[in-house]
């Protein structure tokens, strides 16, 4: 019989899919899937470190696919949300898609799959949020900048949405927490690390490396905002539902000028 | 351009926009082309004023001169305000600047009438003919259809617009009369009905030959003030009804009116908008597109007003208790919508549920269905109707004993539904 293993993969998506690919094949009894930047040597269970194979990760993605379109991209949010502990309950989802005949994905019933399915709602929510609220500024060499810090990785999410929309322009998306950016070079997306001194969200603080014109843009932006309020129809509580104070960072519209 | 000048035209511009309450970006599905700039979806709210609307576009005036005096509007004649006017490049590079950042899906543009209907139409068209062709911008653009504006004109502002819309404000002609007495009602429906022909023309054109170009595909909506005249519920709905009839509307929108001028024509400054009312309106609009009532099932001579106190579904119900109950078990899905209480949501699980067995009490509660108001107009599996000695004024009571809390929420105006 074997030992029950706990699978070390480097973080990336093809990575874990690659472990389960692994697992399957040599029938590992899994214990856990770490990655490697947080993984602690497990006192009593075996440690095996996976080696990312994007083929092997693709023949996976392709069976998930093909069980369900939805199943697959609720997996996907699902993981990109990095809470503790999520390779274990996708991996498991992932084995209840393909022992079942049935549309699995769709039992809510099933504590692995509504778990799944909440984490996901989740990340789908702060991905649409991080679509309204970045603010992008332009910087002295012409590329719009903006700095994100969500609580779970959805750049690889919303790229495609900046992409389609703002085709004519240089921008980056730097993720602050996760210490990674989209750069979009007016022909592709690539990703970039960057050197960052300061955070450049929401500050009164005029930096440099942007444009005059850029601070004249926040400063009417600002303006904007604050007329279009109608005093006698206020309701904050209604507002801070809309957008909640942990945003607020991002909105120039909030900034007190 | 100027900063200083441009920031006081903004202010004032803005300001005199903000009454317009349709801030809706969706409904057009215009892609980015030739790697230009933009593209519109299913709208994204970038923020939120703090009376809680969804701010997704910029909504301004080209200018609030105006030879008009509408008693009800800030921007009329004789009232004492400060004036100022854009020029087209500066809409233009607001617009444009306020995109890239990531602030707008676009603009809306809107303005007093400056010399005549069609030179003020003329420059709100010069404003998205610029955007689209000059600057290769694909977000969204919604126009204010100025009232008596030409055919003509009106033919091409569909050609750069995603909306095109005509306020009418007031639901009466008699209202009308006495508050916009330089307005008449051919003013508003001329440009709407041209609008609307268009789109239907186009639209069969398009079937035919693909690179017919797209008019107006967020097709047209439109705007009544509540509460300005002393119009009735009835009346209101009646005219919002011959709108999505008669003109294809895609939405009416109902702005509670606040006011702005001391005028003996109107209520009196500081009196408190009528926004549990407009909520009240935009259930029964919803009932209407969505729900499958008529509105004379509503609204009628004998009843001429919603309830307050009551949603309108809950309303009708009540004065009609010999529709019910209903068994959820065997009703069509029209009929099912009609319980109070149950969403269109509600009403499709229940459909697809009671495929696999008949449904009771217990399944209803699983699949997510509200009960506390539904209950007294159901019946189900091997249920008697637990209620057929109520009569409506107790039903009401206890419904309204139960759900205080959600009555309460109810007063917070634009349902997040809505948007
Ligand atoms: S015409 Fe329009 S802008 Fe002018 S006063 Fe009337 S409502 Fe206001």
């Amino acid at each position: 019989m074997n030992e029950a293993k706990n699978l070390i993969y480097d973080g990336s998506f093809n990575g874990f899919l690659t472990a389960v690919f692994v697992a399957f094949e040599e029938k590992i009894e899994v214990s856990n899937i770490q990655n490697e930047s947080i993984a602690q040597q497990g006192l009593f269970s075996d440690s095996e470190k996976i080696y990312t194979d994007d083929d092997k990760a693709k023949r996976v993605w392709n069976g998930i696919q093909k069980k369900s379109k939805q199943a697959s991209s609720s997996l996907y949010f699902a993981f990109l949300s990095e809470t503790d502990g999520i390779e274990l309950l996708a991996y498991y989802y992932i084995q209840k898609l393909f022992s079942y005949k049935q549309k699995v994905h769709l039992n809510y019933a099933d504590d692995i799959v509504l778990k799944i399915n909440q984490i996901a709602k989740s990340v789908g929510r702060e991905k649409h949020r991080m679509e309204a609220f970045v603010r992008f500024q332009l910087t002295k060499d012409s590329i719009y900048f903006a700095n994100i810090e969500p609580d779970f990785n959805v750049l690889p999410l919303i790229s495609k949405h900046f992409k389609d929309r703002y085709a004519d322009q240089q921008w980056i998306i730097y993720d602050l927490k996760r210490k990674y950016g989209l750069f979009y070079n007016l022909e592709s997306v690539e990703i970039i690390a960057l050197d960052l001194d300061i955070a450049h969200t929401n500050s009164i603080y005029k930096s440099s490396a942007f444009t005059t014109e850029e601070h004249d843009f926040q400063q009417l932006w600002n303006d904007y905002f604050k007329s279009t309020n109608i005093k006698s129809r206020i309701n904050l509580k209604l507002h801070t539902q809309h957008v909640p104070k942990r945003y607020w960072k991002y909105l120039s519209e909030k900034k007190a000028m | 351009m100027s900063f200083e000048r441009i920031r006081e035209k903004l202010n004032i511009l803005a300001d005199a926009a903000k009454y317009d309450v349709s801030c809706s970006s969706s409904g057009s599905t215009r892609t980015n082309k030739n790697k230009g700039l933009g593209d519109t979806g299913t709208g994204i709210c970038h923020t939120y004023t703090e009376d809680g609307r969804c701010v997704s576009l910029l909504k301004i005036l080209m200018t609030n001169y105006c030879i008009f005096d509408c008693a009800y509007c800030v921007t009329r004649k004789s009232n004492d305000i400060k004036r100022a006017a854009f020029k087209i490049q500066e809409v233009v590079d607001l617009t444009i600047n306020f995109y890239r950042r990531n602030y707008i899906e676009g603009l809306f543009l809107s303005s007093g009438i400056f010399k005549s209907a069609d030179y003020t139409m003329e420059r709100l068209i010069a404003v998205a003919k610029k955007l689209r062709l000059e600057e290769n911008f694909n977000g969204y653009i919604h126009l204010k259809s100025i009232p008596g504006a030409s055919d003509e004109l009106m033919r091409e502002a569909g050609l750069y617009a995603d909306r095109l819309s005509v306020n009418i404000e007031i639901p009466t002609i008699s209202g009308l009369k006495l508050l916009a007495p330089d307005k008449k009602h051919e003013d508003f429906v001329k440009p709407m009905l041209k609008v609307k022909n268009e789109i239907i023309q186009y639209k069969a054109e398009k079937k035919i030959i693909k690179s017919t170009p797209i008019y107006a595909p967020a097709g047209q909506s439109t705007q009544m003030i509540v509460g300005a005249t002393g119009e009735s519920d009835k009346d209101i709905m009646y005219t919002a009804n011959h709108f999505y009839k008669n003109y294809n509307m895609k939405r009416v929108y109902y702005s509670g009116y606040v006011p702005v001028i001391e005028d003996s024509r109107l209520p009196a400054l500081g009196s408190q908008v009528p926004m549990l009312r407009e909520n009240r309106l935009y259930q029964t609009d919803w009932l209407l597109r969505f729900y499958g009532f008529s509105v004379n099932e509503i609204l009628n001579d004998v009843n001429p007003n919603l309830d307050i106190d009551v949603d309108p579904k809950l309303g009708w119900a009540l004065r009609n208790m010999n529709e019910f109950p209903i068994d959820v078990n065997t009703a069509s899905p029209k009929m099912l919508a009609r319980i109070p209480g149950l969403g269109m949501y509600s009403v499709s699980k229940i459909v697809k549920a009671r495929k696999f067995r008949r449904l009771n009490w217990y399944h209803l509660k699983k699949i997510g269905v509200a009960l506390n108001r539904a209950q007294y107009f159901m019946i189900c599996d091997a249920n008697e109707w637990h209620h057929k000695d109520l009569q409506p004024a107790q039903i009401k009571g206890l419904i309204l004993q139960n759900s205080k809390g959600k009555f309460r929420s109810s007063y917070s105006a634009q349902l997040s539904l809505f948007n």
